[in-house]
């Protein structure tokens, strides 16, 4: 328990230093941007306009301290301010998550599916030519910047072979329902960056689990249930691997933040209407609030995998329970 | 250090210290003999070469807007010209020398930066331990270019914001792996026998911790080029550069928002893509082959060679 304990406190500890920054930024950073920003915010209610000047720290006739207390609660009763439009940054952000939550969640589940399959088999098979090939030709894959994989795949399937859409999530004059039409031309749209996304991470899935599959075998349990006779499929799925798997869950948590980051990056060339163009849009707009808001979402979203990521490692693993 | 202790020179044997005692000329060769090594020193030294004298390499002026817009590859241009008719080749090399420069700065700020708080937390213990590592561990979680592209919107595009924001955000992985590598040694005797003769902490760290652990700041500043290639780039592809700051980074964005692939000009986007792809597969490759140098057990195994362990 003590190691949930432990994690629960990271989490608070962590939300509470992005909060802060998200604070400290405006009022640290040279020149007056958020007061040159908020300045050309019209339209917007009194009350929302107080709690964005408290947030950005300009024409505050309140000492720092109090500003901050007064903060903190807004955010803690989610109050999360308003876009240059007036719109409240919650209704903006949820109205886009979908878009993101397929192509991340997608795009995730399966370079995980692959890139843990294929670490396992070559750790599995230490020498042997998928081990001689696969991992550092993955590595260097996703090593390569999201945007440059994305520019290739939009010329040659989406300008030279016409196969994929340019862009965006769906054909316009399309009308969004659930037939099978339109799930397919959804599909269409998603395929190219979801499929930039799976090559660039699938590699690191690749690497850490092979690595972590290596230290396994290396254990007395291993060896023993070789000694056995157990069959090698066996040992290898139900002795190795699954064991191998526990640290890859943490860290598929803690990537999130990184596909996540990809995703910006890939839905700006797609202009696909998710949340990584919302932050796009909002940057080249300055909506301090709006980016500020997606930080804190962003951060969020991670926090909650890893804590879920710590508590099925929890139930798992009773070592560290124990711990 | 006068008071010659034996103690004082134990071999480590640490997974990734191992090469530490080992002469640089066995060394050496272990990356000679390492194709990975070889093919990314390669990659680094052309591109040092290009950043160095691009004038023999480049036939135009970078900037100069002298043809014909939208030119299509040819022996005069061996990429094309830009939207407004720019040399688009000369441009490539012209901001190798920009790219590279900020790859170094930020790579060897963020390892001093994450040998002080990972060495110091290590050595230090007890509260100072707990507060950087929860400092560490939260730079961890916070999802990078989210941040990256926060603080860069507050301050004004260029190089020197690139280098300040990159900095900040970069640090913690590698602060991490020596914090724990510092932990490591901390209780070996020539750490005591500095500490029983009374040598300040600094002394301690600087003369005695930190030599231990060139490999792993090699492999820190490695792992640092790979993310700065990729996320300068990115940042600036998204738009918070000095677009007219010849950068990789630049090019791509200017690309993009002459919506260069559409427009039948491919090379204007694909070739910096391609060049940021190669620098970070250049740094990537001798980060990989460092690993297999310093951990043996995640070499290739080969069937002749019985002296490694698998």
């Amino acid at each position: 328990m003590r190691f949930l304990a432990r994690r629960g406190a990271l989490f608070l500890v962590t939300l509470w230093a992005e909060l802060t920054i998200n604070f400290v930024i405006p009022r640290v950073m040279p020149g007056n941007e958020a007061s040159a920003v908020l300045g050309t915010f019209r339209g917007v209610n009194p009350a929302a306009l107080h709690a964005l000047q408290i947030e950005f720290g300009v024409n505050t006739h309140q000492s720092v301290l109090s500003s901050y207390f007064e903060y903190l609660g807004n955010m803690l009763t989610g109050q999360f301010g308003v876009t240059s439009q007036g719109v409240p940054v919650m209704t903006e952000i949820t109205s886009k998550l979908p878009w993101t939550l397929l192509l991340v969640g997608v795009s995730t589940v399966i370079a995980f599916a692959i890139g843990t399959l294929v670490g396992i088999a070559s750790a599995w098979r230490r020498g042997g030519r998928l081990d001689g090939i696969l991992p550092p030709y993955l590595f260097i894959v996703s090593t390569i910047p999201v945007f440059f994989v994305g520019l290739l795949l939009i010329y040659v399937f989406a300008i030279k072979l016409t196969w994929f859409p340019l862009g965006s999530n769906y054909s316009i004059g399309a009308t969004p329902s659930l037939s099978l039409a339109f799930i397919g031309d959804v599909l269409k749209h998603a395929f190219l960056p979801a499929i930039s996304l799976v090559i660039v991470t699938a590699g690191l899935w690749v690497y850490s689990m092979r690595n972590n599959m290596i230290t396994t075998i290396a254990e007395d349990y291993v060896k023993t249930a070789k000694a056995k006779g157990l069959a090698d499929r066996r040992v290898m799925y139900d002795y190795a691997a699954r064991n191998a798997i526990l640290p890859n869950l943490t860290g598929f948590a803690m990537q999130l933040g990184y596909v996540l980051g990809g995703a910006i990056v890939i839905e700006y060339l797609f202009s696909y209407p998710g949340l990584g163009y919302l932050f796009y849009t909002a940057t080249t707009n300055h909506d301090l609030p709006l980016m500020q808001g997606l930080f804190l979402f962003y951060t969020l979203a991670v926090l909650v995998c890893v804590l879920v990521a710590d508590l099925i490692t929890a139930v798992l693993d009773p070592r560290t329970r124990e711990a | 250090m006068a008071v010659g202790l034996p103690a004082a020179e134990p071999v480590l044997t640490d997974a990734t210290g191992a090469e530490e005692r080992v002469a640089p000329r066995r060394f050496l060769r272990a990356v000679r003999r390492n194709r990975k090594a070889v093919a990314g020193a390669v990659i680094l030294l052309v591109m040092v070469f290009i950043a160095a004298f691009p004038g023999l390499i480049a036939p135009d002026d970078p900037q100069a807007t002298a043809y014909a817009p939208n030119l299509l590859p040819s022996w005069s241009h061996l990429l094309g010209t830009t939207q407004i008719g720019q040399d688009v080749f000369s441009q490539l090399i012209y901001s190798t020398r920009l790219t590279l420069w900020v790859t170094l700065v930020v790579s060897v700020i963020a390892t001093i930066i994450s040998m002080i708080v990972g060495v110091t937390a290590a050595y230090a213990g007890g509260m100072t331990d707990r507060v950087l590592t929860v400092v560490t561990d939260v730079f961890l979680i916070l999802p990078v270019l989210p941040l990256l592209i926060l603080l860069a919107a507050y301050l004004p595009p260029g190089v020197t914001s690139l280098v300040i924001v990159l900095c900040i955000t970069s640090w913690a992985f590698q602060a991490r792996q020596l914090r724990s590598q510092a932990l490591s040694i901390r209780n070996r005797d020539f750490l005591i026998s500095a500490r029983v003769r009374g040598e300040r902490p600094l002394y301690i760290i600087l003369v005695e911790i930190v030599p231990t652990m060139t490999s792993l700041l090699a492999a820190s500043f490695l792992g640092l080029a790979v993310f700065v290639v990729g996320f300068a780039a990115s940042l600036q592809f998204l738009g918070l550069g000095n677009s007219s700051e010849l950068m990789w980074g630049t090019m791509l964005y200017n690309a993009q928002q002459a919506a260069a692939l559409e427009a039948g000009n491919p090379w204007w986007a694909l070739a910096p893509g391609a060049a940021v792809a190669l620098l970070g597969a250049g740094f990537a490759l001798l980060n990989y082959a460092f690993d297999e140098i310093g951990n043996p057990a995640l070499r290739p195994v080969r069937r002749r060679r019985g002296r490694t362990a698998a």
